[in-house]
């Protein structure tokens, strides 16, 4: 028996506004408890909800951009349990008419492209928070009515490794898009995952489970593959799989099932008679699509393309919309484009670890400035070991590459007479090590490069001087 | 217990001074006020007194705030003596029905469940009230959340009809109609969902004006039924209550629900006449079980239009019958949906020594609902179980559609309809054995919360046992001027008639 996992994903995206989904409170993390409240998020009688529209049109980015059939009008739907952290005793989300439907995210997995289909995305807002201390527990509203974009897969993701390369993928496309801050510490992407198993080849679906409570990126992988685990331990054991909702304990590893009165959960859907349908002219669809960025999936298939990076090159720059703004603003400032490769490798290495895990804003090297470094190491006026130096005083006292080469005499010395006869010199002053190489010790090579290397202050050409030093070693001619 | 005229010793100077002042009226008492013929004080003052003497007996307030009422009375005169404009309604006492919210003044929905609940926030119509000079003076009894057609279902106490204090007021906004009828505000606040403030209205003989849905914002309206309720006034004429609705009209961005439409402009609309206007009687609403009496009210009031040129037709509305039906249905689901937050966490009634969660949700709600908040909410979820939802509420809904397309098409034959408001005249207290009886008496006022039209209740006269009777002009959405005309012109054609004073 081989088994094949099917995973659907559920994941809530909290939107970049300034205020909550229905009412004019900030959005704000961190803040005293119950400070980011008013009359509609206590859900205080006589409140109503008014809708914040650059929610809608965070949703609509967010729509357009994963290719998802608009639906208008949409309506909003009260989706009625009792918990403490819900005031109005309803959640305002959509059902049946949601915003977005059919659409497909590019997800880009090891080296290769494949699409994820969407079964919707809906507006909804965030409930507030419990927490739980000895024999209390407390209710924090701040959370309670910041505005979510539900985004639902269908059941197309075949493993937990696929599963996180989705997350992945749609983590960059809502930072691309500036409609969510991305910031998983701040619970800015929660997923939820329904997973089931079945044999290879069978077409129907098994009972699914719906695992609740991933509360972070890491755990995805480890809580789908425990409940693949799971599953297929029941099942070979002849047993079936309850569909139910199990909570992730990422301490304990394991998950456990909700009591069972959670999962008859019947939510009474209500179109919410307080809010008017929502209406969006193709005119403004046309906006949104004009103002789209380029999405992550193809601009690093145009580094890929155009700057000839290797996948994970590409996949590394274009991680971050700022850090792939700075390499394309880096490419174009060069003197010779065909330096694309080289800038964006060197971004690749020495940038970064000289960020040092920090963002590319923090960056003390403006592009243009690095086009200029790329330019110097690639027309030869420093190689490539000098130009690490040059990086550094670049770093060190903000100056550019031309001027610090000038100034500090650090110009790559690739005349051939002159290397030529620094190169006799050396030769001469070390007449055993002559003989030991001509004896057949072919390693001495490197003591020769490096003595001239030494001799020059680093600046010969290296590859020049490589050249040079085997044709005096040789014998003959 | 009939009525009987006051005895000698109150036909004092002071008291005749007040039962005057009382009787006024808002636009009268707004232009004694403005001129200085009298202040704002002495007026608010002349209402405490009266609620004081009275109201024991009727039980229109639920609570009355006399500091704060002196204190804002003081600054209108303040104004004024500065030469600052206090507004249309400058002095004018106006009580507020309990579900409508007043910043800093406790509100209860007239619910056990939120029994001393101090709002932190004002609502709209309150707010456009004391803008334009209005004086609150307190909270008025009503149904529990506005369930009810009698007032009988209010939690803290009763409220009797100031004709006969053995009969009901009418409901929910039965305070609001009796304190106008006593002469303990000159202005009220009512909300009608389904006839709440028309059908009280009528029982005690006042003026009561339900707006086109979206007309009045519903922010600080604690909601029953979300696209059904509206607030509206009550007054002792039709111009004080056009008064009041145009102060209280227009758009406000805290309600999504409101309408962005020009503001009626009603007190200068009032005066154009019905001459050439065509007034339709829907056939249905003449049907069996409407008493008599009430008929023969509205053929005159009908009459009397007649007589001030305008002409009659028979129209049909032939889903009348399925309003109630409609109406029980979507009424309670919406009701179900809005009283979720009454859950003990964040305000209101909690249950002491709940065990956990499920307990404390079960007993809060168990011992702060009546009866009839509980069967509603009961039918409202109900209705929306994922298995009833299409055959109930959405059902309802589309039945809803036909309601409003019978107006519509009426519509093209006439410029409004006048109709009766309730089968009878104010029924005795505890006479309406069930529930249903009680809905049943709802039938010609729900079609109109349905179709989200205008409805404004007029009195004519009474029954032979002096009991009010009022009629109900139905308008065009947004024609609250059409029906302003009209009941200027009935209201016109009989005298206006106080409840004896009762000892």
């Amino acid at each position: 028996m081989t088994w094949e996992s099917v995973i659907g994903l559920e994941v809530h995206v909290q939107l970049a506004t300034a205020t909550k989904a229905f009412s004019p409170s900030p959005v704000g993390f961190g803040a005293p408890p119950n400070s980011l409240t008013d009359p509609i998020v206590l859900g205080l009688p006589g409140a109503l909800p008014s809708f914040n529209r650059a929610a809608l049109h965070a949703a609509l980015r967010l729509g357009v951009a994963t290719r998802s059939t608009i639906r208008t009008p949409c309506r909003f739907a009260r989706k009625h349990y009792f918990y403490p952290d819900l005031p109005k005793g309803y959640q305002i989300s959509q059902y049946d008419e949601p915003l977005c439907a059919h659409g497909e995210v590019d997800v880009w997995h090891a080296g290769a492209h494949r699409v994820v289909r969407l079964e919707r995305i809906h507006l909804e807002e965030d409930a507030g928070k419990l927490n739980h201390d000895g024999g209390s527990s407390r209710v924090d509203l701040n959370r309670a009515g910041v505005p979510l974009c539900e985004v639902v897969t269908a059941p197309d993701l075949r493993s937990a490794d696929e599963a996180f390369a989705y997350m992945k993928a749609l983590h960059r496309l809502v930072r691309y898009l500036g409609v969510c801050e991305g910031d998983l510490e701040k619970g800015h992407l929660r997923c939820d995952a329904n997973v089931s198993v079945r044999q290879h080849g069978d077409a129907r679906l098994g009972t699914r489970v719906e695992l609740k409570n991933i509360n972070s990126f890491r755990f995805v992988k480890a809580a789908i593959e425990h409940e693949i685990a799971r599953q297929i331990r029941i099942v070979e054991g002849g047993g079936a799989v309850v569909r139910e909702t199990r909570l992730w304990d990422g301490a304990a590893g394991v998950s456990e099932a909700m009591r069972g009165k959670e999962e008859i959960a019947d939510y009474r859907y209500l179109p919410d008679p307080d809010l008017p349908p929502m209406i969006v002219p193709d005119a403004v669809l046309r906006e949104v699509a004009a103002a789209l960025p380029e999405l992550p999936a193809r601009r690093l298939e145009r580094f890929v393309r155009d700057y000839q990076l290797a996948f994970d090159d590409a996949d590394l720059l274009t991680s971050e919309p700022a850090l792939a703004d700075y390499v394309d603003a880096a490419v174009r400032a060069l003197a010779d484009p065909t330096r694309a490769r080289a800038t964006a490798t060197w971004i690749a290495n020495e940038l970064l670890r000289e960020l040092a895990g920090r963002p590319i804003e923090a960056s003390p090297i403006a592009p243009a400035a690095l086009a200029a470094l790329i330019d110097a190491i690639e027309d030869g006026t420093i190689s490539g070991k000098i130009g690490k130096d040059v990086f550094a005083r670049m770093i060190a006292s903000g100056d550019g590459a031309r001027t610090i080469i000038e100034r500090d005499g650090l110009q790559q010395i690739s005349d051939e007479g002159v290397l030529q006869a620094i190169a006799a010199t050396i030769l001469a002053g070390n007449p055993r090590q002559v003989a030991g190489y001509r004896g057949g010790n072919d390693k001495l090579l490197g003591f020769f490069v490096g003595q001239l290397m030494k001799a020059t202050d680093g600046r010969a050409n290296p590859q020049l001087a490589s050249l040079l030093m085997k044709k005096l070693l040789s014998p003959g001619d | 217990m009939r009525p009987r005229p006051a005895p000698e010793a109150s036909r004092c100077p002071r008291c005749c001074a007040v039962t005057e002042l009382c009787h006024a009226g808002a636009r009268e008492l707004a232009r004694r006020v403005r001129a200085r013929e009298v202040s704002a004080r002495e007026v608010t003052q002349a209402f405490l007194d009266r609620i004081a003497a009275r109201d024991g007996a009727i039980g229109a307030y639920l609570r009355v705030t006399p500091e704060r009422a002196c204190a804002d009375a003081d600054a209108i005169d303040a104004q004024i003596a500065r030469g600052d404009d206090p507004g249309p309604l400058a002095g004018v006492p106006v009580g507020v029905k309990d579900v409508i919210v007043t910043e800093g003044v406790e509100t209860t929905a007239g619910s056990k469940i939120l029994a001393g609940w101090i709002p932190p926030y004002q609502s709209t119509a309150v707010a456009r009230l004391r803008a334009a000079g209005a004086i609150i003076l307190g909270k008025l009894n009503c149904d529990e959340f506005a369930m009810g057609s009698s007032n009988e279902h209010a939690a803290y106490r009763p409220c009797r009809n100031p004709w006969d204090l053995t009969r009901v007021p009418g409901g929910s906004s039965g305070g609001s109609a009796a304190a106008i009828a006593a002469g303990l505000a000159a202005i009220t606040l009512g909300t009608d969902t389904g006839g709440s403030i028309r059908q009280p209205a009528a029982f005690c003989g006042v003026v009561g004006w339900k707006p086109t849905y979206g007309r009045v914002s519903r922010w600080g309206a604690i909601a029953f039924a979300s696209s059904l309720d509206q607030i509206g006034p009550l007054a002792a004429s039709v111009g004080d209550a056009a008064v009041a609705l145009d102060v209280i009209a227009g758009l406000d961005p805290r309600d999504p629900t409101s309408l962005d439409a020009p503001q009626p402009g009603l007190i200068d609309a009032l005066d154009g006449g019905v001459r050439g206007l065509t007034i339709g009687l829907p056939r249905e609403y003449f049907a069996d079980g409407l008493d008599r009496e009430i008929a023969a009210a509205v053929r005159a009031a009908g009459a009397a239009l007649v007589a001030a040129g305008a002409t009659l037709v028979d129209v049909s509305l032939p889903h009348t019958r399925y309003a109630g039906p409609a109406y029980y249905v979507i009424a309670p689901a919406e009701a179900a949906s809005n009283l979720a937050r009454y859950d003990g966490v964040r305000f209101g009634h909690r249950a002491a020594g709940a065990r956990d969660l499920d307990a404390l949700y079960a007993r809060s709600r168990a011992e702060g609902f009546g009866a009839e908040v509980k069967r509603r909410v009961m039918i409202g979820n109900y209705v929306l179980r994922a298995g009833s939802y299409d055959a109930y509420y959405k059902q309802a809904q589309q039945v809803r559609a036909l309601i409003r397309r019978d107006f519509d098409r009426a519509f093209t034959q006439c410029d409004a309809l006048l109709a009766p408001i309730a089968p009878t005249a104010a029924f005795p207290i505890g006479s309406r054995a069930t529930p249903l009886d009680l809905y049943l008496g709802d039938v010609f006022t729900l079609a109109c919360n349905l179709a989200g039209l205008p409805g404004l209740a007029v009195p004519w006269g009474a029954t032979a046992t002096g009991l009010p009777i009022g009629v109900q002009l139905l308008g065009k959405p947004l024609d609250e001027a059409t029906l302003g005309r009209c009941g200027r012109v009935i209201e016109a054609a009989q005298p206006r008639r106080w409840p004896p004073e009762v000892v």
